[in-house]
């Protein structure tokens, strides 16, 4: 029998099919975490999620009762703050590398950023505690902000990079053959093509810095009353979250996973749209 | 990355309009009149001035990146200043962590960090390698984008609630079912040996693997992407199986790709703080067993940062932190090199 047309033998199909299954095996082993941690938060954080939880301040310590008001209102105020230090900064380093940069300094930035994505975040934390709560010597809601919104640059200058980089050349020649100055070009025809890309990535670079909590730890440092002060120590919804996962209390328990299923559902929700948005223009990878 | 021509030409059109009969109440350039012609919009000083404004700023948004890395590594440095001349090389193999006698070493840190991060890795590894080539290689059209969009939402949950959900479940299943397996029938390995709480060195490993599993199989994914289709099919060609595809086309290619995946994967379980310290059980112990609780370099900071009162204390505690920031720039270093030395040819740019 000619060799071309002998059949497989029984070892090498035997192999094909074992590491084939063996794949599909690891997607599933992956999966499961997934479904089994959603589960657990829906299962254990509807029921605990009532008008009081989200209305009510924390009682005294061992009291059942109260809520995560302050927390829920604390996370917002220290993710906008966070938001007006990170997404300019991190949109303008982006457009620099995209737009204007050439040779090693921009490759040195990029690099730069990239390994600052990679810096642990209790790390961050307590550098800013060192740059801002030191010399004000107290903890504060804005010393967060700065912790969250410098967590953001490296990841949104990354995203809005890219994204640039994928607008075709011929659209900037264009705008600039109309007599279009370079920063109008850039704000309104690059920037403007690259919209979406640009706004996905400001959104992922949210959700990640939203439940960051070692950050959080010693700057925005927590609080079981309410406060909206900039400069006053302020809750957050990872915070109190943990601290309540690890007290000895029955009630608090349930309340860390109300907690956690608001958290989530905001993460997911903003993560899901930019993908909902983003999958039907022009500029969605092809994943 | 598809960009249909198309749209991209609409998207130019649609900006022309509004901007051609918004001409009159342009604030930002009133140096060229509302009456004058388009064209010479770009000569005018106005216009000049403000290039040079919005490439200067542009320039110090982008410094900003390397003003935060360079004020990080100042920071770290001075404030831990006291502990560096007070101990010296001894903190890196001390193994006392006293902070009523003022005595620090970081050993046991260190020890915990590096166990938890490499079980972390054994666990990982195979998993997400294997859930990458069958997202990109195996499975059906219809399944890759749930698959990779889970595997997405699984880098989206936070630290603490990978913590909440040890705790509360993972831990307890440790304790009741694995931990009196493992113990009775891999006990006499020492690694699996002792008293089991659930809570220690083994679930802090397991969830770890669980957070860093996303970073590696979308690295992976991304550098198996890259692997030109001709490989694939002349391999094909050839007469193997899809295993042997996978295997000799492209894993192979992707080698050092996935190495670079993996770095960053240890990076990130290095530095992970929230959901180590609600499992790892924070006692400053070297045990050989998996089951004793340990302690890492991120939770010992966590816990003690903000009740460390005298300066010695304090200055310890950033020491642990500035080795944790050198160790995980350096990790992350090599590992974007490694990465982009592989994808260096697909990258955006090139596809533009």
């Amino acid at each position: 029998m000619p060799s071309v047309s002998r059949p497989l033998s029984l070892v090498r199909r035997a192999t094909n099919v074992c590491f084939v299954g063996l794949s599909g095996l690891a997607a599933l082993l992956v999966l499961a975490p997934l479904a089994a941690i959603f589960g657990y938060l829906v299962y254990k954080g509807i029921g605990s999620i009532d008008w009081a939880f989200l209305t009510h301040t924390p009682r005294p310590v061992g009291e059942a009762g109260g809520g995560m008001a302050n927390a829920i209102v604390g996370s917002m105020m220290i993710l906008g703050m966070g938001s007006i230090i990170g997404v300019p900064l991190g949109i303008g380093a982006g457009v620099y590398m995209a737009e204007f940069g050439r040779g090693r300094y921009v490759t040195f930035v990029r690099f730069t950023a990239d390994v600052l994505n990679g810096i642990p975040s209790i790390v961050v934390g307590i550098a800013v505690y060192a740059m801002v709560v030191l010399p004000q010597q107290h903890f504060s809601a804005l010393s967060g902000g700065v912790a969250l919104g410098i967590m953001m640059i490296p990841t949104i200058a990354r995203t809005t990079e890219e994204m640039l980089l994928m607008v075709p050349n011929t659209i900037r020649e264009a705008a600039l053959g109309l007599g279009i100055p370079q920063w109008r070009t850039t704000l309104q025809v690059t920037l403007r093509t690259a919209s979406k890309g640009v706004i996905t990535g400001t959104m992922l670079a949210f959700a990640r810095v939203a439940g960051e909590t070692a950050p959080l730890l010693f700057t925005a440092f927590g609080n079981q009353f309410w406060s909206v002060k900039p400069n006053q120590p302020i809750a957050a919804l990872p915070i109190q979250i943990f601290s309540y996962a690890i007290s000895p209390f029955e009630d608090w328990h349930r309340q860390a996973w109300a907690g956690a299923l608001i958290l989530i559902v905001l993460i997911v929700a903003a993560v899901s749209a930019v993908r909902v948005v983003t999958s039907r223009g022009n500029m969605a990878n092809n994943a | 990355m598809s960009i249909g021509p198309n749209s991209e030409f609409h998207s130019l059109l649609r900006f022309q309009t509004p901007t051609v009969q918004a001409e009159g109440q342009e604030q930002a350039v009133p140096a060229t009149g509302s009456h004058a012609p388009r064209i010479e919009l770009h000569t005018g000083k106005l216009s000049k001035l403000m290039d040079f404004l919005f490439r200067k700023s542009l320039l110090t948004c982008s410094i900003s990146v390397i003003a935060v890395m360079a004020l990080f590594f100042y920071e770290l440095i001075t404030r831990s200043k006291l502990s560096i001349a007070r101990f010296g090389f001894s903190f890196f193999v001390g193994n006392t962590w006293d902070p009523v006698s003022g005595d620090f070493g970081a050993l046991p840190f260190i020890y915990g960090t590096l166990v938890s991060s490499l079980l972390a890795l054994i666990l990982a590894v195979p998993l997400a390698v294997g859930v990458s080539v069958f997202v990109t290689e195996l499975c059906p059209r219809f399944l890759r984008g749930i698959v990779s969009f889970t595997v997405e939402l699984l880098a989206a949950i936070p630290s603490v609630i990978y913590g909440l959900w040890g705790i509360f479940v993972l831990a307890p299943l440790l304790h009741t079912v694995v931990q009196p397996w493992l113990s009775q029938y891999l006990g006499w390995t020492g690694f699996f040996d002792g008293p089991a709480y659930g809570i220690g060195m083994l679930a802090a490993g397991i969830i770890l693997a669980i957070m860093i599993i996303p970073i590696i199989a979308s690295i992976t994914r991304e550098v198996l992407v890259a692997v030109p289709q001709s490989q694939r099919e002349a391999v094909l060609a050839l007469g193997a199986t899809h295993w042997e595809m996978v295997r000799m086309a492209v894993l192979r290619n992707a080698r050092a790709g996935i190495m670079g995946g993996i770095i960053l994967g240890l990076g990130r379980a290095l530095g992970e703080t929230m959901a180590v310290t609600m499992l790892i059980g924070n006692r400053p112990e070297i045990a050989k067993s998996l089951f004793a609780p340990g302690y890492t370099m991120a939770s010992v900071i966590a816990n003690e940062f903000s009740e460390a009162a005298d300066d010695m204390y304090l200055s310890a505690l950033v020491e642990v932190g500035l080795v944790l920031l050198i160790v995980t720039v350096i990790v992350n270093a090599c590992a974007r090199l490694l990465v982009w030395s592989v994808t260096r040819g697909y990258s955006a740019r090139n596809n533009a």
